[in-house]
Order: C-alpha cells, then sequence, then structure tokens
C-alpha cells in the first residue's frame, strides 16, 4: 500500500510536467496547427543554456530564468527563420522540417557540451517528506507542483483576460479576418511559439533533475509521453493537457513501478495506439465532422 | 524507373514529351521488360564495379545496397501514399534480429553454409511484414502529425524492448551473428567484403525491380490516388485503408530485408544500431534524395553513406583538440544532415531527383525538337 501510495505522488508529479510540456505542445497546434516535434529538443537547447548560467554563476535562480528566457528566444528564432517559410500545403512537410530542427539542434548541442550526462542540480531536496510513516511528496515535487500550476494560471489569464490573448485566439481562430481588423497575425503567431517554448523549457528543467540528467536526447521520451498526454487530452484543448498529463503521468509511474522502467516505453505506445484507435479525437473533443 | 509521379514541387509547364529516348516498341510496351533490362545492366555494371574496387569500398557498397532496401520501401510509403513513418530503424531493426535469431539458431542445430541466407533473410521480411501489417492497420485510421506521433513511439519503443526481454535479446550489448565466410568455390582467398557486397545488392537489386513493378502497376497507381485525395480515391472505388495497410506492409518488407542485410554485414546486432536517429536518418534521406521517385532513393541511400563519410575527411582537415574532434565527429553529420533536410523542403521539396528532372527539362527545351 504504501509503495501504492508513493508511486501515485510520484506520478503526479512527474505527470504535472508531462502536463506542461502537453500544454506547449498544445499551444502550438492552436495557434498554427503544427505538432512541433522539435519541442523536446527546443526545451533541452534551453535547459543547457540554463545549465551554462548556473554553472557559471552559480545560482540556480539564475539558470532557471535563463533557461526560460532562452526559450522564448528558441521559440522566436524557429518561427521567425523556419517555420514560416514551410509550405503549408502537405502536413508532412512541417513534421519533417521540425525533425530536421531536432536533428541540427541535438547535433550542436552534442557538439558545444558533449554527448554524456551532466548533472542538473535541484533548488530543493528531493528526499520525500513523510506523513506518519509512509513518503510522500518531497519539498521539490511541491515546487513543481507550484510553478506547473503558476503556468497553467497564468496561461489561463493571458488567453481569457487580457487583449494579448483575445488577439492570440483571434488569429488562431479566423487569420483573415483578424488582419482586415488590425491585429497583427504574424506577430501572434510568434508570440504563441515564444510562450510555448518558454512553457516547454519549463517542462525540461523540471524534470530533468528527476531523471538520468542533461543530454542532448534527455526528451525524446518525455516528447512522446506528452505527445500521448496531449493526445489523450485532444490536441486542442488546454485543460485536457492537463487531465491528459496527469493521467499519462500515473500510468507510466505505476508501469515503471511494478513492471520496471525499462518497460515505459513499449507502455506509451500501448497507451497512444489505444487512446488514438478507440477516441483518435481525445477524450475531451468535442464532436467535429470526420475529415476523409 | 525515370517515369514516376509527379512531385510536389514539379514545375508546372505543359507535360514535356516523355519519349526522351526512343526505346525498342516491345520495351516501352512491357513495363516489366524494360525493368528486367535495366536491373540487368545494373547487375552487370556493380558486378565490374565490386571487381575493381578495395574491400572497404565494397563494404560502404554493400550498406549503400542495404541502406537503399529501407529507403526505396520509405519512399512508397512517404512519397507515393503520403504517409508519415518515423519508425522505420524500428523495423530494420526487426528485421535484422529476426535474421540474426535464425541464422543463430539454424548455426546451432549444425545448419551452416550461404545456403541458408535466404531463407533467414525471407524470414526477416516476413516476421517485419507482420510488425507492418500491425502498425499499417493503425496507421490508416491516422493522419498526418498522430501517425508521426505514434510511428515515433514505434521507434522509440522497440530499442527498448530488447532491454525488457534481454534473455532472447541480450539487451544492450545485442547478438552477434552468426555468418559463413564466402563459398569456397570462389576461390580460398576471395575477400569477404565482395560477397557481402554481392549478397547485399541483390537484395537491393530484387527489392528495386519488385517496387518499381509496383509502382508503376494498379497498385502503384492507387496509391497515389490516395495521396493526392482520399475522398476522390474512394469514390472511383479505391479501397483507401486496405491501400494504406498494403502500403505499409510492402514499405515493412523492404525494411526488414534491409535490416536483414544490415545484420548479416555488421555481423552483430544491438539495439544503439537501431535508435529514433536511424529513423530519422532514412526519412532524411529520402526527402533529400526526392520523394517523388524511387530513383531519390538511391540517391538517398548513397548520401547515408557518403556523407559521414565526407564530413569525416573535412574534420581532419582543421587541426583540432581530441576531445573536441571527437565531439564534432559523431554530431557534425548529424548537423549538416538536418541542415540540409530544412533547407531542401523549404527550398526544393523534389529533392536531389526532382533538381536533376527539372534541369534535364530545361536542357531539353533548349534544344529544338527536330
Amino acid at each position: 500500500m504504501d509503495r501504492f501510495v508513493f508511486l501515485t505522488f510520484d506520478g503526479l508529479s512527474k505527470g504535472a510536467v508531462l502536463a506542461a510540456f502537453a500544454l506547449a505542445l498544445v499551444l502550438i497546434w492552436r495557434a498554427a496547427r503544427i505538432v512541433n516535434f522539435a519541442q523536446g529538443a527546443m526545451a533541452v537547447a534551453a535547459a543547457y543554456a540554463g545549465y551554462s548560467v548556473t554553472t557559471a554563476t552559480g545560482s540556480y535562480w539564475l539558470g532557471f530564468a535563463a533557461a526560460l528566457l532562452g526559450g522564448l528566444l528558441i521559440g522566436v528564432v524557429v518561427e521567425r527563420a523556419v517555420m514560416r517559410f514551410v509550405d503549408h500545403a502537405s502536413p508532412l512537410s512541417e513534421v519533417i522540417v521540425a525533425l530536421g530542427l531536432v536533428l541540427v539542434l541535438q547535433a550542436v548541442l552534442g557538439m558545444v557540451y558533449g554527448n554524456e550526462f551532466l548533472p542538473a542540480g535541484t533548488p530543493f531536496s528531493r528526499t520525500a517528506l513523510s506523513v506518519g510513516d509512509v513518503p510522500l511528496l518531497s519539498r521539490y515535487d511541491l515546487f513543481v507542483f507550484g510553478a506547473v500550476l503558476l503556468v497553467l494560471v497564468g496561461l489561463a489569464l493571458l488567453f481569457t483576460r487580457t487583449s494579448v490573448g483575445l488577439r492570440m485566439r483571434a488569429s488562431a481562430f479566423a487569420p483573415e479576418v483578424s488582419r482586415l481588423l488590425g491585429v497583427n497575425v504574424g506577430g501572434m503567431l510568434t508570440l504563441g511559439w515564444a510562450l510555448a517554448s518558454a512553457v516547454g523549457a519549463l517542462a525540461a528543467l523540471l524534470v530533468i533533475p528527476t531523471e538520468l540528467g542533461l543530454h542532448p536526447h534527455a526528451m525524446d521520451l518525455v516528447f512522446v509521453s506528452a505527445f500521448t498526454a496531449a493526445v489523450v487530452g485532444g490536441l486542442d484543448s488546454p485543460p485536457g493537457a492537463v487531465v491528459g498529463g496527469l493521467t499519462v503521468g500515473l500510468i507510466l509511474s505505476y508501469v515503471s513501478g511494478y513492471l520496471g522502467s525499462d518497460v515505459t516505453p513499449m507502455a506509451v505506445l500501448v497507451l497512444l495506439l489505444a487512446v488514438l484507435l478507440v477516441r483518435p479525437g481525445g477524450l475531451f473533443s468535442s464532436t467535429v465532422a470526420r475529415q476523409a | 524507373m525515370s517515369e514516376q509521379t509527379v512531385t510536389p514541387a514539379a514545375p508546372a509547364t505543359a507535360p514535356a514529351p516523355r519519349r526522351a529516348l526512343a526505346l525498342p516498341g516491345f520495351l516501352s510496351r512491357s513495363t516489366l521488360l524494360r525493368h528486367l533490362l535495366l536491373t540487368v545492366l545494373a547487375g552487370v555494371v556493380l558486378y565490374l564495379l565490386t571487381q575493381q574496387l578495395d574491400p572497404f569500398r565494397n563494404f560502404q557498397l554493400a550498406t549503400v545496397a542495404a541502406y537503399l532496401c529501407a529507403t526505396a520501401g520509405l519512399t512508397l510509403l512517404v512519397g507515393m501514399n503520403g504517409q508519415l513513418s518515423l519508425g522505420h530503424g524500428a523495423l530494420m531493426a526487426v528485421g535484422a534480429y529476426t535474421v540474426a535469431l535464425t541464422q543463430n539458431a539454424l548455426a546451432d542445430r549444425g545448419i551452416t553454409g550461404n545456403q541458408v541466407l535466404p531463407l533467414s533473410l525471407a524470414l526477416g521480411v516476413l516476421v517485419t511484414m507482420a510488425a507492418g501489417a500491425v502498425i499499417g492497420l493503425a496507421a490508416a485510421r491516422l493522419r498526418g502529425p498522430y501517425l508521426a506521433g505514434v510511428t515515433l513511439a514505434v521507434a522509440i519503443a522497440v530499442p527498448a524492448a530488447t532491454v525488457t526481454f534481454d534473455e532472447v535479446f541480450n539487451s544492450e550489448q545485442g547478438l552477434s551473428v552468426a555468418v559463413e565466410p564466402p563459398p569456397l568455390s570462389l576461390g580460398r582467398y576471395f575477400p569477404n567484403e565482395r560477397w557481402q557486397a554481392w549478397v547485399a545488392l541483390c537484395g537491393a537489386l530484387l527489392t528495386m525491380l519488385l517496387l518499381a513493378n509496383l509502382v508503376r502497376s494498379r497498385v502503384g497507381r492507387n496509391l497515389r490516388a490516395v495521396r493526392d485525395d482520399e475522398v476522390a480515391a474512394r469514390l472511383s472505388g479505391i479501397h483507401v485503408a486496405r491501400t494504406q495497410v498494403l502500403a505499409f506492409v510492402v514499405s515493412a518488407a523492404s525494411a526488414g530485408l534491409g535490416g536483414g542485410l544490415m545484420a548479416l554485414l555488421a555481423q552483430s546486432v544491438s539495439p544503439g544500431a537501431f535508435s529514433l536517429t536511424l529513423s530519422l536518418f532514412l526519412l532524411m534521406a529520402v526527402v533529400i534524395g526526392g520523394l517523388g521517385s524511387l530513383s531519390g532513393a538511391v540517391w538517398g541511400a548513397i548520401l547515408l553513406v557518403a556523407l559521414p563519410d565526407l564530413t569525416h575527411d573535412s574534420t581532419l582537415l582543421v587541426s583540432l583538440s581530441p576531445a573536441a574532434a571527437q565531439r564534432l565527429e559523431g554530431n557534425l553529420p548529424l548537423a549538416v544532415f538536418g541542415l540540409t533536410l530544412i533547407v531542401v523542403m523549404i527550398a526544393a521539396p523534389g529533392g536531389v531527383q526532382g533538381l536533376l528532372r527539372r534541369i534535364g527539362a530545361r536542357a531539353r527545351r533548349r534544344v529544338p525538337a527536330r
């Protein structure tokens, strides 16, 4: 029973990170109708930037800020320099270009930092605090929950309560009309990418210390899990991404706890296939016309 | 093999007269005969080539041939049928592990000799086809990014499976493959690499022949019809899902053969050789080679072998510290591949083959028709 409780809380903590990462995917999907397959590599690049600052200054929080800022910048650069020029006629082009970006980013990171695992520090202790005799949550888990919650609330406020958020939603929903009404649609698209990339960077910062460490490929499996989470929730729905993230986090935690961690990739595959075959639009999808 | 589909980026000019070479009547009428003749010609040229090359180049040629099986299959799937697969590296792994296990099992029972090679390769193809059918059944219901996501999960899950079932697959270390030396009838000092090149080239030529015929047949037209417009294809009486599963199975079979040949060439299999990076490499090779035609797959396969070699040579030109050189060596090809992929996608979606065809078309227009 203790083990079950521990795995549940561990899964929720993992799930919170997956939720943040899935949210980043959903943000770009809603803004540009692109599943950003380069999200993982972009997030790792930002995390490396944070690592450099942390090792140079000795302060975790400066590195944290640098990584978030780096995430924003990477999002802007990727959108302005690459994605803007991709032909949107075929859905394959965007995926293929994003994969090219993955290769470039991972190769450059490997050249600069080497292909070894670098240790990533945490600002808080990762030893679990016990309630009674049952170890529940570490301070770091609480920090993860807090950070993800802050991002969720911040994004919700941004999209529903501010003029920028309204403009972003408008330009995603009806680009032509928005342009006629004086909305800078291109700018909003860039902003969407920047925000998503920063949220992805945050997720990478939160998850990497709990795994093996910093590595150019550190986010590969996380990306697939987060993609699964986004699909579980329906790619269109931010609340869906959060619920999907927590669900996938819990399932993966149980699988790796009871069956061994090397089964996790297969569990992700099975879960993804199951969701896509049973309910392709995700659990939170509204009914849409069938496409072909 | 030159007469293929119109690539997405094909110039929107009037269709140029296709009969550039005056073929004898029976050749232009029979696709099979034409392709057979081309295959035999290619076989003769390659046979002469293997006699001239040194062992290292022969081994590279064999590797190109093994990659060609996989890239040709992927071209069929992505270019002709419009289904994206990021999991072909994993399918190659299925073929490779099947061949490795079969070869070792036969060797354990004392059945050795080169005549079992076709058997184990065929078994590798069959098992990979079964795996392809399973993925294809799911893939037929999925579109665009969803399909990409599932096949990405496949690419990550299959190498991990070798760790989970480590008593069969021996986890990260992988298996060594029992391979016989070249038959004694070829002479005692016959170079092993030349023999490997022959085996791999036979597989590649067979794959290209079969795929080229398939592409030019009714099935091939169905594949392209489904790619261009699913609704229109369905209206014309094409079973869309069945066509897509078929494309996946055929493509998987080629990848399985490629993987099996890889296992024979390397004489070992390990999950590290079939990582996600390999899947991305294959996709990138077919995109850069040109998605529109099988000839693009040839360019792609050559590129996969040549580019790491070229970047290796170019890093030798600059003097670097050993540590920096080591970092560069593994990663520079990746960076070059990735950059080329992005540039090709944005600037020349037809790839190398599309570029060649455009140059050819322009040259033909310059020369006034007599």
